[in-house]
């Protein structure tokens, strides 16, 4: 489509935080409809990267281009899932209504609201607090807040990181709806088996350097660089 | 002790027999004190939240005058109050001096920074656990302001009554730009002044218990309304 | 919309504040504001005569109680329509300059000096206020003094002047001037152990003499001479010419005089009406 954001393509992006440097020239590609997971140890930089190309931080070199739309038009088309969930103290139903009328969709907002949550399975617990609902669920409730927004890109940073694996699957899965629907997935994670679970495609980051950008398949028989075959075994890599 | 406790009895008298004087001067206290800290809070709130969102050369420095004019003495607010209103200043042709007016006008300037300084604080430190969410949602400052303003409503709220709370005590502004009129501008802390230089200890004291009890009553109020409110909406 | 509802706590504000002022029902009184002494107020004159006034012309009269310096400041700004004072000197001066007209001696009382019952300058039962400030400067026996510029703190200086003793020498050491009004002088000079510079009115209401008594009085020097006055309308358009007239007539007519003379503390009359019609 003409107004798509993506293809996503980052060139030569670098961040530093003073003096250190957090991310060093990352070039990549990302294609409309794929799923690209971004694993590596603590301290790669994952999460860094997922800011930078949501806009959250200034790179201080590169350039991320969305299909070369202007990037705070490009954001409007994206959403995002923070690894803490941040729900405003009012209902549940109400912290997704509160996103869709701040992108001006304030119309149908209910609707649209309920119809998000049903997508999660939050429907009965609409009018219930946001803050009292467990971790779980209130994760489930930021993806159906981002969900209710129809992004193209959504960007999720560990997600289930503090998450029980019954929660975890319940996010997956909705994840796996979301992407059914045609929003591509940008997410990281720590979990190897999430990325199998997930992943078309993995990107590994190591030490603020992207060492590889491979097919799913591929990389998990065969990783290209030697420190992601030592991650999947199950080494301390840094 | 002897005093205190002949000054209890007073005051429970006071109460009980629901005296028409001190119903008179406690009733004016909460409303000249409560009208003061609607209009301070109405204008304090967003300012607060505004201050704390804006970013702008010399914001520190608003925000060190900000905090520092918590300290404004009430005398001072009174005089310059009263410059400003009387007949010979500039808002003379208002008419509004010696009247309740004043002193609602003299304690809202009195308070103001003490919300607004306040909020402006829970407002910042808010905003570092919400800003990347509201960043990610594309919110503009405003919208950012409001719904922090709201979702930190609890702890604003305790802003508020610290400025109701300095309202109803003070005395030096609303003695100058009201006067201490009988039946017109007599408020509790007025009452206690008045009595205290008419060598009526025992009577000062009795007020003086009565205005903290019902200060007191006034924020368990709020309290349990917070508590009940948490309670229902986490 | 949210669930404790905005909407609801805006009309919930906006219903305190309609609640807080009925200001149609201010705006419809009619009123004056008097400049007056604290010796007036805190004795309960006003209390006392006021509702008759207020009984016949149906006008609300606002005291607004400061010491004579600062009454005279607030109605020279044009913030009273009528003073209600007692130091002649400074009445007189304030006519001169324009500011007021139509002034009347409306009542007297008299000044009295309080002091301890141990009387360190031995002056108890005296007539002689000069002779007596003099005995208390000399044994340097503590003082209280307002130190306002009220009409109380105008006498008691020019009687140390009169017994040529500047008592600002004694500043700090005997001589204490606590800046305040009577009432709260005289609340220092009970707990100091000091005497005081009063007047009767003041004193017969105060509540708290402690070791404090009445030690000179029935001097003829210590007559002190109320005065009452219309701010003048040429200065301030604005006032309330007609209303602050009304109340000038009616204290200082037959009916004003004698509820003036009426009103007792503890069986004793406070002030004595000596109005007389000029010429």
């Amino acid at each position: 489509m003409a107004d798509s954001i993506l293809p996503l393509a980052v060139e030569g992006l670098s961040f530093r935080a003073g003096e250190t440097s957090v991310i060093e020239d990352v070039s990549f590609r990302i294609e409309r409809g794929s799923r690209t997971l971004v694993i590596g140890p603590n301290g790669a930089g994952k999460s860094v990267l997922l800011r930078l190309l949501h806009g959250l931080l200034q790179p201080t070199a590169g350039k991320v281009r969305w299909n070369d739309r202007a990037f705070d038009v490009a954001r409007r088309s994206q959403a995002m899932v923070f690894q803490r969930p941040v729900m405003l103290r009012r209902s549940v139903i109400e912290n997704v209504i509160f996103a869709l009328r701040i992108a001006g969709n304030g119309g149908h907002s209910e609707q649209l609201a309920h119809a998000a949550l049903e997508r999660v399975g939050l429907a009965q617990l609409a009018r219930r607090p946001a803050r009292v609902l467990s971790g779980g669920e209130q994760q489930r409730l930021a993806l159906a807040r981002a969900w209710a927004l129809e992004p193209e890109v959504l960007f999720l940073d560990e997600p289930t990181a503090s998450l029980d694996p019954a929660a975890t699957r319940a996010i997956e899965e909705a994840i796996g709806a979301v992407h059914a629907a045609g929003t591509t997935i940008v997410m990281t994670t720590h979990d190897l088996g999430q990325a199998k679970r997930i992943a078309d495609t993995v990107m590994v980051m190591h030490r603020g350097h992207l060492l590889e950008a491979t097919p799913a398949g591929e990389f998990f028989n065969q990783p290209r660089s030697p420190q992601a075959a030592a991650f999947i075994r199950g080494e301390l890599i840094w | 002790m002897n005093e205190l406790s002949e000054s209890l009895a007073l005051a429970l008298g006071l109460v009980v027999s629901a005296d028409a004087g001190l119903r008179a001067i406690a009733g004016l206290s909460l409303r000249v004190s409560g009208t003061a800290v609607l209009i301070a809070s109405a204008l304090a709130l967003p300012f607060g939240a505004w201050l704390a969102l804006a970013r702008f050369p010399g914001r520190q420095g608003v925000i060190v005058v900000l905090n520092g004019m918590m300290g404004l003495p009430p005398v001072v607010v009174g005089l310059l109050i009263y410059l400003l209103l009387s007949r010979a200043g500039p808002l003379g042709a208002l008419g509004i001096l010696f009247t309740p007016a004043a002193m609602i006008a003299a304690q809202a300037v009195l308070i103001f920074p003490i919300i607004a300084a306040l909020a402006r604080q829970v407002i910042e430190d808010a905003w570092a656990e919400y800003h990347e969410e509201f960043l990610s949602l594309n919110a503009t400052r405003w919208q950012c302001a409001q719904a922090l303003l709201w979702d930190m409503r609890f702890s604003l709220s305790t802003a508020v009554m610290a400025g109701f709370g300095r309202a109803i005590a003070e005395v030096g502004a609303v003695m100058i730009v009201g006067g201490n009129i009988d039946g017109v501008t007599r408020v509790m802390t007025t009452a206690i002044a008045l009595e205290t230089s008419k060598g009526d200890l025992p009577l000062a004291l009795a007020l003086g218990a009565v205005l903290i009890v019902l200060v007191i009553a006034i924020n368990a109020a709020a309290q349990t309304v917070k508590i009940l409110a948490v309670k229902r909406h986490g | 919309m949210v669930t404790i509802g905005r909407g609801q706590f805006a009309a919930l504000a906006l219903a305190a504040l309609a609640v807080a002022f009925p200001v149609a029902a201010f705006a419809q009184e009619k009123f004056i504001v008097v400049a007056s002494t604290t010796s007036t107020e805190d004795s309960g004159l006003f209390r006392h005569i006021l509702p008759i006034f207020k009984a016949k012309t149906g006008i609300d009269v606002r005291v607004v109680a400061q010491g004579t310096g600062q009454a005279l400041a607030t109605a020279r700004k044009g913030d009273a329509d009528v003073v209600f004072v007692h130091d002649r000197v400074a009445e007189l001066k304030f006519v001169e300059e324009g500011f007021g007209v139509d002034r009347r001696e409306v009542m007297y009382n008299d000044f009295i000096i309080v002091g301890p019952k141990t009387d360190p300058a031995k002056i108890a039962g005296s007539k002689d206020v000069i002779g007596s400030l003099k005995k208390i400067a000399a044994s340097q026996s503590p003082f209280a003094s307002r130190g306002d510029k009220s009409g109380t703190n105008a006498a008691e200086l020019r009687y140390w002047k009169q017994a040529d003793i500047d008592p600002q020498t004694g500043k700090g050491a005997w001589y204490r001037e606590t800046g305040s009004g009577m009432g709260p002088t005289l609340n220092t000079a009970s707990a100091m152990g000091a005497y005081a510079f009063a007047d009767r009115g003041t004193w017969l209401s105060f509540k708290n003499p402690g070791e404090l008594a009445i030690v000179v009085e029935g001097d003829n020097k210590l007559f002190n001479q109320y005065g009452v006055m219309l701010v003048n309308p040429a200065k301030h358009p604005h006032m309330k010419k007609e209303l602050g007239m009304q109340f000038v007539d009616w204290v200082t007519s037959q009916e004003g005089q004698a509820a003036i003379a009426d009103y007792k503390v503890g069986g004793q009359q406070l002030f004595f009406p000596n109005y007389r019609k000029a010429g």
